[in-house]
Parts: structure tokens; sequence; C-alpha cells
């Protein structure tokens, strides 16, 4: 007698990749590319403190008002993917301080940036039992950290090897693990280059995704010239390339003026910003117009009874006494000592324009 | 066994350092625990529930205070869990 043994199909495991979810639409169709092909998906998405994420909407009056969400967490929620915040400001500090690739135009450390991100999502991978990671690179897109030479920069820096799929434009590079695997199938990957959008656009269309973030001025602070001048600027005040959170963080809010080589006064521009400001009163000397409204002033530095003068007279220059002959100046010492000091504001021919940061 | 109500602040902190703190808390927290994150960031009214909804945890509920908001949440089962 034979007996039939009934044999159930062997289930091939199920591939998991971990895609970088910047918010951005790249990264998004990458991610949907790869979730089309039944792989189970989950973003990671990293905060260097440089991210430009809607700070300056949350610390301003005027804009606090206005509808505003964080693009990762949109994006995730839109695929149906989970989505890992990883605080990387510590991390971070290395690629910004020492990047083995340079800059770009200004404090923008791009190459060494990208494989930072994808050395964190590989570490992410092999603790988490995932089989590779998905970014939405395009090749030649930006002009630092996307041209040909440097994609495979990226993946030998971060160690991902070739478990970094880009699906985007993965039918210009060398088949990777992935596809050599049939994880993926190459066939239903695309070939985007350059800068044009007009491929992504087509992709989302052809996916029904109507609504992206469109940053406006990229995501990274450190490409912003001015922004970089003032974190170069406080560099060399403190003859030490390093920084903490609050650092970048107030690099972001008020203006920023250095009279003197050994202080500078960061000064809010508007009740939202004083109102931040006022957050770091322990940490900083601080002034404000008592006689006038006007904003709160932070010193940044070590000062002797001339730069508190200076920085009086400064402060009164941005209340609403600028035009008086004496402005009345609270002076409280972060030790808590507080004393008031009468000045003459300085006039706009008196605040010379590179005293501006 | 009973839940455990706990209190979470994330004053002064921007989007998306409420989320992370909360992100990392949570998984100190025993499902079905409560728990008030305290933000400032007026963004953190959309992010702290996009999050849970992602992540398997309920929303109790937003409650503004002058310029503060407190976000209640119930921390999910082990499915949705940050790993």
């Amino acid at each position: 007698m034979t007996t039939l043994i009934k044999i159930a199909p062997m289930r091939a495991k199920e591939q998991k990749a971990v895609a970088l979810i910047s918010g951005g639409l790249d990264s998004m169709l990458a991610a949907r590319i790869v979730l089309e092909q039944g792989v189970h998906v989950e973003g990671i998405n990293l905060f260097t403190g440089f991210c430009v994420e809607g700070h300056t909407h949350a610390i301003r009056k005027k804009d606090r008002q206005r509808e505003k969400r964080n693009n990762a967490l949109w994006v995730a929620e839109q695929l149906g993917i989970k989505l890992h915040f990883i605080d990387a400001v510590d991390a971070y500090k290395d690629v910004v301080i020492n990047p083995k690739h340079g800059y770009g135009k200004n404090l923008n450390p791009c190459l060494d940036c990208k494989s930072f991100m994808a050395r964190i999502a590989y570490q992410w991978m092999l603790a988490n039992g995932f089989d590779f990671i998905v970014t939405g690179e395009v090749l030649n897109q930006r002009p630092m950290s996307q041209r040909r030479r440097c994609l495979p920069v990226i993946a030998v820096d971060s160690g991902a090897g070739d478990r970094l799929l880009r699906p985007l434009c993965a039918k210009h590079l060398p088949a990777t693990l992935p596809e050599r695997e049939g994880w993926v199938d190459r066939e239903q990957l695309h070939a985007f280059h350059g800068r044009s959008r007009k491929p992504q656009l087509a992709l989302a269309a052809s996916f029904g995704i109507e609504d992206y973030a469109q940053p406006a001025g990229g995501c990274c602070f450190l490409t912003d010239s001015s922004y970089s001048n003032k974190l170069r600027d406080l560099w060399r005040a403190r003859g030490d390339r390093n920084y903490e959170l609050d650092d970048i963080m107030l690099l972001k809010v008020g203006r920023h003026l250095r009279p003197r080589n050994n202080f500078k006064l960061i000064i809010g521009r508007e009740e939202g910003e004083n109102r931040f400001l006022e957050g770091y009163r322990e940490r900083f000397t601080h002034m404000r117009a008592l006689s006038h409204s006007g904003p709160l002033a932070l010193i940044d530095g070590q000062v002797d009874e001339n730069d508190l003068i200076l920085a009086a007279r400064l402060t009164a220059r941005f209340s609403q006494g600028r035009d008086a002959k004496s402005v009345s100046v609270q002076v409280n010492e972060c030790q808590g000592d507080s004393r008031r000091l009468n000045v003459v504001p300085l006039s706009s021919k008196q605040v010379p324009r590179e005293w501006y940061l | 066994m009973m839940s455990e109500r706990h209190t979470l602040d994330a004053r002064r902190l921007l989007c998306p350092m409420p989320v992370i703190r909360l992100q990392d808390f949570v998984s100190t927290v025993p499902s079905g625990d409560l728990i008030d994150v305290f933000c400032t960031d007026p963004g953190t009214r959309s992010d702290i529930p996009a999050w849970c909804r992602i992540n398997g945890h309920q929303l109790v509920g937003i409650e503004e205070q002058r310029d503060e908001l407190v976000i209640t949440l119930r921390v999910g089962s082990g499915e949705g869990r940050h790993p």
C-alpha cells in the first residue's frame, strides 16, 4: 500500500528591509517600491540636530498656529510601516567636525553624512534581524554625495556593502545582494538619474501618491551659509570645534551679533523666540529693556563691565527705545544677581555690518 | 494587574525629540500603563498621535494648558513596540 504524504509547500522566509525615511518623496517611493514586492519594511529616521524639521516654525509665534507635521512620521503612516526614530546627535558630531571626505559649499559633510546614515541603518539591521537597507538615493541628483563614484563609497564606508539597495536608480548600479538572491525583482526597480523630478512625480502618480513634502531650501541647516557661518564663529570663539545640542539649536534662533571676540549676543526677533530663549536664562547672563518693550538678549561668552555696557546698548538698540536718550536695561547674571543699567542705545551707524553673524 | 500612570517631561524639546524621548520611555513601561507627556512644541499635537497610531499605542487625550500640551496615551501591546 502506498501512503501519500502531503507536504505543504515551503514558505520562503519573509525578507525584511529597513528604509531610511527622511520624510521626502524619494525615500517614500523607495520604500514603496520594495513594499510592492512583498518585502516587510520598517523605517528609521535619524535626528542629527541639524535637520530642518519645522523648528523655527515651532519657535516663532506667528508660525505656531500653522498646521505642522513631522514628514517622516507622515510618510510612514501613508506607507503603513513602523517608524523608529534614532537620536544620533552625539554620534553625528564626528561627522560634522571631522568629515573624512570634506565639506560641500558650506559646512555640509554630505558624503560622510550619507555613509553615517547607512552605517546606523546597517547596525540597526543587524541588531533587529533585518536583511537589507533601502534608501531613496538617485544617481547624480546631488553634486557631492550622489555622483557615480560616491555611491560605492557610501556602501563601503558604512559597512552595508551590497546589502544597500537604491530602488530608484538600481538599474544604473551593479546588482546588490537582495537582487541577486531574488528577494526583490531587479526588473521592477528603476533607472532614475539626474536632477529632474519628473520620473519621481510620474512614479508617485502611478502609486496614487498625491501629497508629499517638498522641502524648500534643503533638509539640513549645514547647507545654509548663514547657519554655517554661525557654527564656524562658535568654534572660533571657543577655540574648540565641538558643540552640544543646545548650541546648534540656539544657532537657529534670533539675531546673532558678535561685537567683541570674547562674547556674542543672541537677541530674540519676536515673542516666540524670546520665550524660547527664556529657557536658557539659567545658563547665560541675559538682559532686557525695562523702560521700553524689547527682546530678550543672551550673552554667550565671558564679559567685563565695559562689555556689559556695550551689550546693554545693543539690547536697547533692538528695543522700542532705540530713539530714546536713555533706556533702562535689566541685567541678570546666570548666577542670579541682577541690576539695572541706564544706557544710550547704539545708533544704526554704531552697529557695523560685520557684527552680524 | 493595576495599570500605572507615568509622567514624561518633554517641555522645551523640539520635534522630533519629544517623540524620541517618548519612544525610549515607552520601551521601559508595561503595556496598559498610561503616560502623560508634557510638551511645548505645538508639532507634538500631530506627531505624538501619529506615532501612537503607527506603533500600536492608544491616544487617550490631548489637553491644552496655557502654552503647554498634555498628551495622554495608553501603552500598547508588544506588537507595536519599538524593538
